[in-house]
C-alpha cells in the first residue's frame, strides 16, 4: 500500500500513541498540518516556535512519554534551537519534526532554508535527515526509539517538502533494532554488591539524586532504598519530587542555593551515593572541596556522566530503576542484615544533620505588610496541597520554587536545570495542562522571564488551559541583579525593568484573569480566587523588590562557603 | 600523552562532523584524522591522534561511543600496534643535487613519483618519526611542498 509522506508521518506518530503535539506551520509543512487535521490528534497551535517545543517537553516530563513539536522550515526551525538544547541538557525524550525546502533545493540558499540538521548537531541526541520517502516510516520509529531509551533526549527529523507530498510503501510496524545504539540496563551484579557493602561499612552515608530518578520512574525504590538503610536523601534541581520533600530523611536540594544542612551533609559524609544526577558544577561548587571525605557511587545509564567532573570510587552504569532494585535485592536477602541495627547505627549521623537543620533552616525574614516570594510560595503549597504541578521560569522565581514548595511526587517539577531558559515557564505550563487537564498547574515566574514567551497567553485561552501564572514581581531580573549586589558593589547594569506591562489588564486583554496582590494580606485571596477560577490567571504579586535566594554559595566557592542571607 | 583512537562509524552523511563537532565542542583536540570505507561500504574507519591526560581521554572516547553512529571505539595505543603515514614531498633536484635526494629517498624506502627538470614529487610511507626524519634530511635541500596524510593505525595480532 502506497501513502503519502504526511499520512506515513501521521500513521507513525499514531503507532507511538501521540495524542497531542506542540506545532506552528509553514510554507513547506502545509501538507503535515492539513493531514494531521484528519486524524485524531490535537495539534496546539502555539504563538513561537520555542513555546512549542517547552511545551512538548513538559508534556512529556508529566506524561512519561515522548513530547513531540512540529514546525516549518527556516526560522521555524532555528526558533526551537532553544526549547531542544533545554531538553538535551534536562535528558528529556522528544521528537521534533522541521519541515525542509524540497531536497532539490538544498544547498540552494532557498527561501526558508536553514542547515537545521547542522545547526542542532550538537544539541540534539541525535538527528536525520529524511531524503527518501520509503525511509521516511522507519525513521520516525527510529527516532522515538532513540529518544525514549536509555539517557532520554530530543531526537530532530528535517522533513523536506517532497518527501512529505511523495507516495511510497508504508512498511509494517516492527520492533526497532539497531547495530550501534544498546543502551545499558541491567548493572554489573558485582559493583552492586560492591556498592551495598560499602553502603554497610559507611558512618555518614548521604544519597545524591538525580534527575534520572525521576527520568527511569524509580522514585519508590529509591524511597525503598534510603528509608530501608536510614540514609539521608538529598536532591538535585532536577531531582526534586524523586524524594518525598516532607520525608524526615529529605534534606532537599543541594548546590548552589541548596539548603545549609544538604551541603553540609555532603561535605562532611563518608559515603556519595549519587543516583541519575551528573555533578554539575551548580551542585559541585569548588570541585576539588566537593565531598572531601567520600567514597563516591556513581549510578547513571550514560557513561560519559561518570568520573566526567568527579573521580567516582564504584561506578555502575545502569537505568536507575534497575541499579536501585538490585541494590534493594542485595539487602533483602543479606542473612545478618538488620534494618533496624542499620538505622541505630547511623542515628549519630541524622543527629548531626538535625542540628544543622535547627540551627539554620530554610526560612525569611517577614517584613510587616511587604510580600516576601518565599511566602507566597509557601501559600501555594499550602493551599494546593502540595499536589499542584509547579513549572519555573529561570532565576529567582524558580529557586524559590525549588526551596518552598515541598515535591512529594516526581514529574510535578517543571524546569529547565541545565540550560536555564527564562520564558521556559509558561509553554511549560500549557504542555502540563494538555498532559493532565484535572491537576492543578501553577508557572511560578518572575516579571522579567513571563515576558520571554507571554505571547503564549493566546495558547492557554485558544486552548482553554487553565494555567495559573505566579508573577514573583520584584521588577528587577532578581537573580542577576542579586550577584550585582553582592559581587559588583550594587551596580545594577541591565537589571532594572523600568517599563513592564501592567500584568493584570494584559492578561484581560486576552481574555485571561488577571489578579494583583500588594500586600501581604492580599495573597491568600488572590491565590483562592485564581484557583477557584476555570481560566487562566496572571497573579501579579508585587513583593519585596530586593529580596534575594539564600543560601547560596558564591560561584567557584566551596559549597561550605554558604552565605545564609 | 598521545593516543591513537580507532573508530569504526556508519557510513552516513554528515557522520564525519558528529565526530569533529564533538571535538570542538568538547574542547578536545584532534592532531591527525583520517577516514575512508571498510571492506563493508556502509561502515567507515576513522583513526584520529588526540592529546591529553588520561581522564580527558576517557571522555573522548566515552563520548565517541554515545555517538549514534558509532559502532566501536578502541583506543590502539593499548596493545601493540602498528602506525603509518604517508606523505608526498616536492623537493628541489638540481644538477647538483639530483643524485643527492635519490640517495636520501634509496636509505628511507622511498619512491619518486613525479620528475621534472628542476624538481622529484616522493612518496614516503612510515611512522610518524620516519616522516619528520626525511623532511628534516630533506629541508636544506629544498621542500617546495608538502601533503600529509594522517596517521592510520591497526592492532597487532596476538602472537600465540
Amino acid at each position: 500500500m502506497k501513502v503519502t509522506g504526511a499520512e506515513a508521518i501521521v500513521k507513525c506518530l499514531e503507532e507511538q500513541g501521540v495524542e497531542v503535539i506542540f506545532g506552528f506551520p509553514g510554507g513547506v509543512i502545509i501538507d503535515l498540518f492539513d493531514e494531521l487535521e484528519k486524524s485524531d490528534i490535537t495539534n496546539v497551535l502555539v504563538r513561537h516556535e520555542q513555546a512549542a517545543v517547552h511545551a512538548a517537553d513538559a508534556y512529556g516530563r508529566v506524561k512519561g512519554e515522548v513530547g513531540v513539536a512540529l514546525v516549518t522550515s527556516g526560522p521555524g526551525a532555528t526558533n526551537t534551537v532553544t526549547g531542544i538544547a533545554s531538553a538535551y541538557c534536562d535528558s528529556i525524550p522528544m521528537v521534533v519534526f522541521t519541515g525542509q525546502v524540497p531536497t532539490g533545493l538544498i544547498g540552494n540558499d532557498a527561501f526558508q532554508e536553514v542547515d537545521i540538521i547542522g545547526i542542532t548537531r550538537p544539541c540534539t541526541k541525535h538527528n536525520y535527515l529524511v531524503k527518501d520517502p520509503k525511509d521516511l516510516a522507519e525513521t520516525i520509529r527510529e527516532a522515538f526509539y532513540v529518544a525514549r531509551t536509555g539517557r532520554p533526549g530530543p531526537v530532530l527529523i528535517d522533513l523536506p517538502k517532497d518527501v512529505v507530498v511523495a507516495k511510497a510503501k508504508f512498511p509494517e510496524p516492527k520492533p526497532v533494532k539497531m547495530q550501534t545504539y544498546r543502551p545499558t540496563y541491567e548493572p554489573h551484579p558485582g559493583q552492586i554488591a560492591k556498592a551495598c557493602k560499602e553502603i554497610l561499612k559507611a558512618k555518614k552515608p548521604v544519597i545524591y539524586a538525580g534527575g534520572g530518578v525521576i527520568a527511569s520512574d524509580s522514585n519508590e525504590e529509591l524511597t525503598e532504598l534510603a528509608t530501608k538503610l536510614n540514609i539521608p536523601t538529598t536532591m538535585t534541581l532536577m531531582g526534586l519530587g524523586g524524594f518525598p520533600g516532607t520525608h524526615k530523611l529529605s534534606m532537599g536540594m543541594l548546590g548552589m542555593h541548596g539548603t545549609y544542612f544538604a551541603n553540609m551533609a555532603v561535605s562532611q559524609c563518608d559515603l556519595l551515593i549519587a543516583v541519575g544526577a551528573r555533578f554539575d558544577d551548580r551542585v559541585t561548587g569548588k570541585l576539588a572541596d566537593f565531598a572531601p571525605h567520600a567514597k563516591i557511587i556513581h549510578v547513571d545509564i550514560d557513561p560519559t556522566s561518570i568520573s566526567k567532573n568527579v573521580k567516582v570510587d564504584i561506578p555502575i552504569v545502569a537505568d536507575c530503576k534497575y541499579a536501585l532494585t538490585a541494590m534493594n535485592r542485595w539487602f533483602d536477602v543479606q542473612e545478618d542484615f538488620n534494618g533496624k541495627e542499620q538505622g541505630e547505627k547511623l542515628g549519630p549521623w541524622l543527629d548531626e544533620i538535625n542540628s544543622w537543620k535547627r540551627d539554620h533552616p530554610l526560612g525569611y525574614v517577614e517584613e510587616g505588610d511587604i510580600i516576601k516570594p518565599q511566602f507566597v510560595v509557601q501559600k501555594l503549597h499550602e493551599m494546593t496541597n502540595g499536589d499542584a504541578i509547579i513549572s519555573t521560569e529561570v532565576g529567582q522565581n524558580q529557586m524559590w520554587a525549588a526551596q518552598f514548595y515541598h515535591f512529594n511526587k516526581p514529574r510535578h517539577f517543571l524546569t529547565s536545570g541545565g540550560l536555564g531558559v527564562m520564558g521556559y515557564g509558561f509553554p511549560a505550563a500549557i504542555g502540563a495542562q494538555m498532559a493532565a487537564p484535572d491537576k492543578i498547574v501553577i508557572d511560578v515566574a518572575g516579571d522579567g522571564s513571563i515576558q520571554m514567551n507571554i505571547q503564549e497567553l493566546a495558547t492557554a485561552r485558544q486552548y482553554k488551559c487553565p494555567v495559573k501564572i505566579a508573577i514573583l514581581n520584584n521588577g528587577y531580573l532578581g537573580m542577576v541583579r542579586q550577584w550585582q549586589e553582592l559581587f559588583y558593589d550594587k551596580r545594577y547594569a541591565g537589571t532594572d525593568l523600568e517599563v513592564s506591562p501592567d500584568f493584570v489588564k494584559l492578561a484581560e486583554a486576552y481574555g485571561a484573569v488577571g489578579l494583583r496582590a500588594t500586600k501581604v494580606s492580599e495573597v491568600e485571596p488572590v491565590i483562592k480566587e485564581a484557583l477557584a477560577t476555570d481560566n487562566t490567571v496572571f497573579m501579579d504579586f508585587v513583593i519585596a523588590r530586593e529580596e534575594g535566594v539564600y543560601p547560596m554559595v558564591p560561584a567557584g566557592k566551596a559549597t561550605t562557603e554558604m552565605l545564609l542571607s | 600523552m598521545k593516543h591513537t583512537i580507532s573508530v569504526l562509524l556508519q557510513n552516513k552523511p554528515g557522520v564525519l562532523s558528529r565526530v569533529t563537532g564533538l571535538f570542538s565542542g568538547r574542547g578536545f583536540n584532534i592532531e591527525s584524522l583520517s577516514v575512508a570505507e571498510t571492506l563493508d561500504a556502509g561502515v567507515s574507519c576513522l583513526t584520529l591522534v588526540t592529546r591529553g591526560p588520561d581522564p580527558i581521554i576517557e571522555q573522548i572516547t566515552k563520548q565517541l561511543h554515545k555517538l549514534i553512529d558509532v559502532i566501536k571505539v578502541v583506543d590502539v595505543g593499548e596493545s601493540e600496534f602498528v602506525e603509518r603515514e604517508m606523505a608526498l614531498i616536492r623537493v628541489k633536484a638540481e644538477s647538483h643535487t639530483r643524485a643527492e635526494v635519490l640517495r636520501v629517498i634509496d636509505i628511507f624506502r622511498g619512491k619518486v613519483v613525479d620528475v621534472s627538470p628542476k624538481s622529484y614529487a616522493v612518496e614516503i610511507t612510515g611512522p610518524q618519526s620516519k616522516i619528520k626524519a626525511v623532511i628534516d634530511i630533506l629541508k636544506p635541500i629544498g621542500i617546495q611542498e608538502i601533503v600529509r596524510t594522517g596517521t592510520i593505525a591497526m592492532a597487532r595480532a596476538k602472537k600465540s
